[in-house]
């Protein structure tokens, strides 16, 4: 077993563990905060199925978005929807035998490969050329898409210039998942494309990738409009109603 | 002092991007609170000792008790979509005032102090620990926002940065830092009943006038009563309809609407104010104590009903949180909600009938109707959603035959505000509320040009206050901003339903 397949192999244990530790935290932290007030943005629905379909547009057509501004959307479309498809692409790699749908989405997850690169390049010109984004941009930004671009580039890189032996990387995430370790192809674009993918696994929870799972968590999107019907009392405002009808 | 030499801005030529004016409104800042005015609603009187530590403090216990702080100070990824979207940056040009870089006024000293991100590598994500400086940027931009919610129409992950300016100032009011405008009148609301400081007498020799001027006019006795016990009904209304133009005409309108549907109607002098000014500080206390005296005056005068006047961040606390803050409301009669509108009152006594309106009253005018951006984006009139942008345009049709919209993204959920919402309504942020005003003024122009609109309708005390003193700086004239019940009333014909 080569050092570098340990080193991978631990990596990539340790980002999963921080990865799924870290979100399930936030995301706890998040259920378990009390939303003390009814502020949905209206015109909100009126019913939990309405709020299903509110956040349905949001998250699968970018609503929102969409009413803003066309550009980001079309780019944060290209961009979010093109990683979809990548990673469901990329489930090959982790499972065996391949289900059918996975077959079937192959050919068209090598065009979303170029999509995603592209709407991320569209992101980032904007953040360099529209002032007002460009205000708000940290250096924390530009990293990002720096390793989101790194990550598609490389991944790109192995598909049609320095092909790998993807029958060993294959082999080697099995093996990391039924804990029969196997060596891993030692070629540069796929150790750039690993070290990525894991360093953005060990991020997310930091950083503001946390958008995903809070967006399910934004109050003015998934509250139902239903203030004056039924009366909504997080537990730490309840005292003061006894205050009240003292 | 703020500094009040200024020009207002002129229409803008290309709208799709604001100039950026860095610094532009650095020096806008609304006067401090005085101490008494600060310990009159329980907050320390002035900066206190260790205040950078305390101010941290305060936000760590508000991101325990509101989810929306966490999610949306976590959740921004700098997209840009909300960057044009803010009134006061069209208007002012100062970056600081596009929403997400007002957020990250405080996003800063979250992420200095509550992620790992910020702790160790502050330079990189943009985080900063609590100093003057920052405190200084937060009372002049965190009172740059009148929490109109426009910004959360247009952000994917629907971040408002009302619910964080609400932070901000609570923080603020904390550490002994408070807004003067906002916290004396909360104070007034404590201990008077109203936001003005009109005291009980006062009151009823107002709506005793109301009835002789009426009287006088229309040849009808119309009631304007006070603390009637045992009325069915219970008016709520932002004290500003007791004497302020255009906003007393709505009252005589509210009236005249009541007196015709034969509704047996009062007002507190104990809840003589519809405005809830606590919303603005963030203050949940605050805001209970205030919601509490109308559930009390309810009580008292044993009324079956609880409506409310025209008045828009009055009507968010109303509707969203008047069940939370001051219900349940088991006590009142169920075949109403609690509380109503009253604008959905008259919508629905035109709908069965029970109103004879002669809109040829208001031939003399083209009217537009300007959406209320708290109405619009934090409530609801009626029985499905959208009702708080149809249910007032209806309620104007019955009662006026020239009507038009403004431009569609500048009404209903893209409606502007106004440029006074949010405790900004003060003239010591007069150059903040002409420059904010803009979008809405350019909207205006173009109906006026175009269909020869001479009134504005509105519905929201702070909308007809801001407008009236506004409208001038923009070539206006100042009368043309009326309140939608003035319509109602001029068109309605007394006498003929008794």
């Amino acid at each position: 077993m080569s050092l570098l397949t340990v080193v991978y192999a631990l990596l990539f244990y340790a980002a999963t563990v921080i990865l799924v530790a870290g979100v399930a935290y936030r995301i706890r932290l998040y259920a378990t905060t009390p939303a003390p007030l009814k502020i949905p943005t209206m015109p909100a629905p009126l019913t939990n199925t309405g709020v299903v379909v509110r956040m349905a547009r949001e998250l699968f057509l970018f609503e929102s978005l969409f009413k803003s501004n066309k550009w980001i959307w079309l780019f944060g479309a290209l961009f979010h929807f093109g990683l979809a498809l990548v990673l469901a692409r990329h489930l090959r790699y982790f499972i065996e035998p391949v289900w059918t749908w996975v077959v079937l989405i192959q050919p068209f997850g090598i065009y979303a490969g170029f999509a995603m690169v592209a709407g991320l390049a569209g992101l980032w010109l904007r953040r360099i050329v529209v002032n007002r984004i460009r205000y708000i941009s940290r250096a924390s930004d530009h990293l990002m898409l720096a390793l989101l671009v790194g990550i598609g580039f490389s991944g790109l890189m192995m598909k049609y210039v320095a092909r790998t032996d993807i029958i060993s990387v294959k082999a080697f995430f099995l093996g990391l998942m039924r804990f029969d370790w196997q060596p891993l192809p030692a070629d540069p674009p796929l150790l750039v494309h690993l070290g990525l993918v894991a360093l953005l696994m060990i991020v997310f929870p930091f950083s503001k990738l946390l958008h995903a799972p809070g967006v399910f968590f934004s109050p003015s999107r998934n509250q139902a409009d239903t203030a004056r019907e039924k009366r909504h009392l997080a537990a730490w405002a309840a005292p003061l109603d006894a205050q009240r009808d003292a | 002092m703020a500094k009040q030499d200024f020009t207002t801005p002129a229409f803008r030529e290309d709208r799709a991007n604001p100039a950026m004016v860095p610094g532009a409104m650095e020096h806008s800042s609304p006067f401090f609170a005085k101490p008494e005015h600060n310990q009159a609603l329980g907050f320390p009187g002035e900066l206190v000792p260790d205040w950078e530590r305390k101010a941290v403090e305060k936000l760590g216990d508000l991101l325990k008790k509101n989810r929306a702080l966490k999610v949306y100070l976590d959740s921004c990824v700098k997209c840009g979509a909300c960057t044009d979207k803010c009134h006061y940056y069209i208007g002012t040009g100062d970056p600081k005032n596009m929403p997400v870089a007002r957020q990250d006024l405080l996003r800063a000293v979250y992420r200095r102090n509550f992620t790992i991100g910020g702790k160790l590598f502050p330079g990189l994500v943009g985080a900063k620990d609590m100093t003057r400086e920052v405190l200084d940027d937060w009372y002049k931009y965190f009172h740059q926002c009148s929490q109109c919610r426009r910004c959360s129409v247009f952000c994917p992950y629907g971040i408002d940065t009302a619910e964080i300016s609400m932070a901000a100032r609570e923080i603020m009011d904390h550490i002994g830092v408070g807004q003067k405008y906002c916290n004396e009148i909360i104070g007034k609301v404590h201990t008077i009943g109203n936001n003005l400081g009109l005291p009980e007498a006062a009151l009823k020799d107002t709506m005793e006038g109301l009835e002789e001027d009426v009287e006088e006019d229309t040849g009808v006795a119309v009631k304007y009563p006070v603390d009637v016990q045992g009325a069915d009904v219970l008016l709520v209304t932002p004290s500003a309809d007791f004497f302020a133009e255009p906003h007393v005409d709505g009252l005589i309108g509210y009236g005249k609407v009541f007196h015709q549907a034969g509704i047996n109607w009062t007002v507190s002098s104990y809840a003589s104010e519809a405005a809830n000014f606590a919303l603005f500080i963030g203050s949940y206390e605050q805001m209970h104590k205030v919601a509490v005296r109308i559930r009390k005056a309810a009580q008292e005068l044993g009324v079956k009903r609880v409506i409310f006047g025209e008045c828009g961040h009055a009507w968010r606390v109303a509707y969203s949180f008047l069940n939370t803050l001051a219900g349940p409301w088991d006590f009142l009669d169920p075949r109403y909600p609690v509380p109503q509108h009253i604008c959905e009152v008259t919508h629905d006594l035109i709908q069965r009938g029970a109103l004879n309106l002669d809109p040829s009253a208001n031939d003399d005018k083209v009217v537009t109707f300007h959406d209320s951006c708290n109405v619009a984006r934090a409530s609801r009139m009626g029985d499905a959603p959208g009702g708080q942008f149809h249910i007032p345009r209806a309620v104007i049709k019955a009662a006026v035959n020239k009507y038009v919209d403004m431009a569609p993204d500048t009404i209903c959920e893209k409606t502007y505000c106004c440029g006074g919402g949010g405790g900004l309504l003060t003239d010591d942020l007069m150059e903040l509320r002409v420059k904010g005003a803009l979008p809405r003024m350019e909207a205006l122009q173009e109906v006026v040009d175009k269909h020869g609109v001479t009134h504005m309708a509105a519905i929201c005390a702070i909308c007809k206050t801001q407008f009236a003193k506004v409208v001038p700086y923009y070539g206006f004239d100042m009368d043309m901003i009326t309140s939608v019940h003035q319509l109602v009333g001029d068109a309605l014909l007394l006498g003929t339903k008794e």
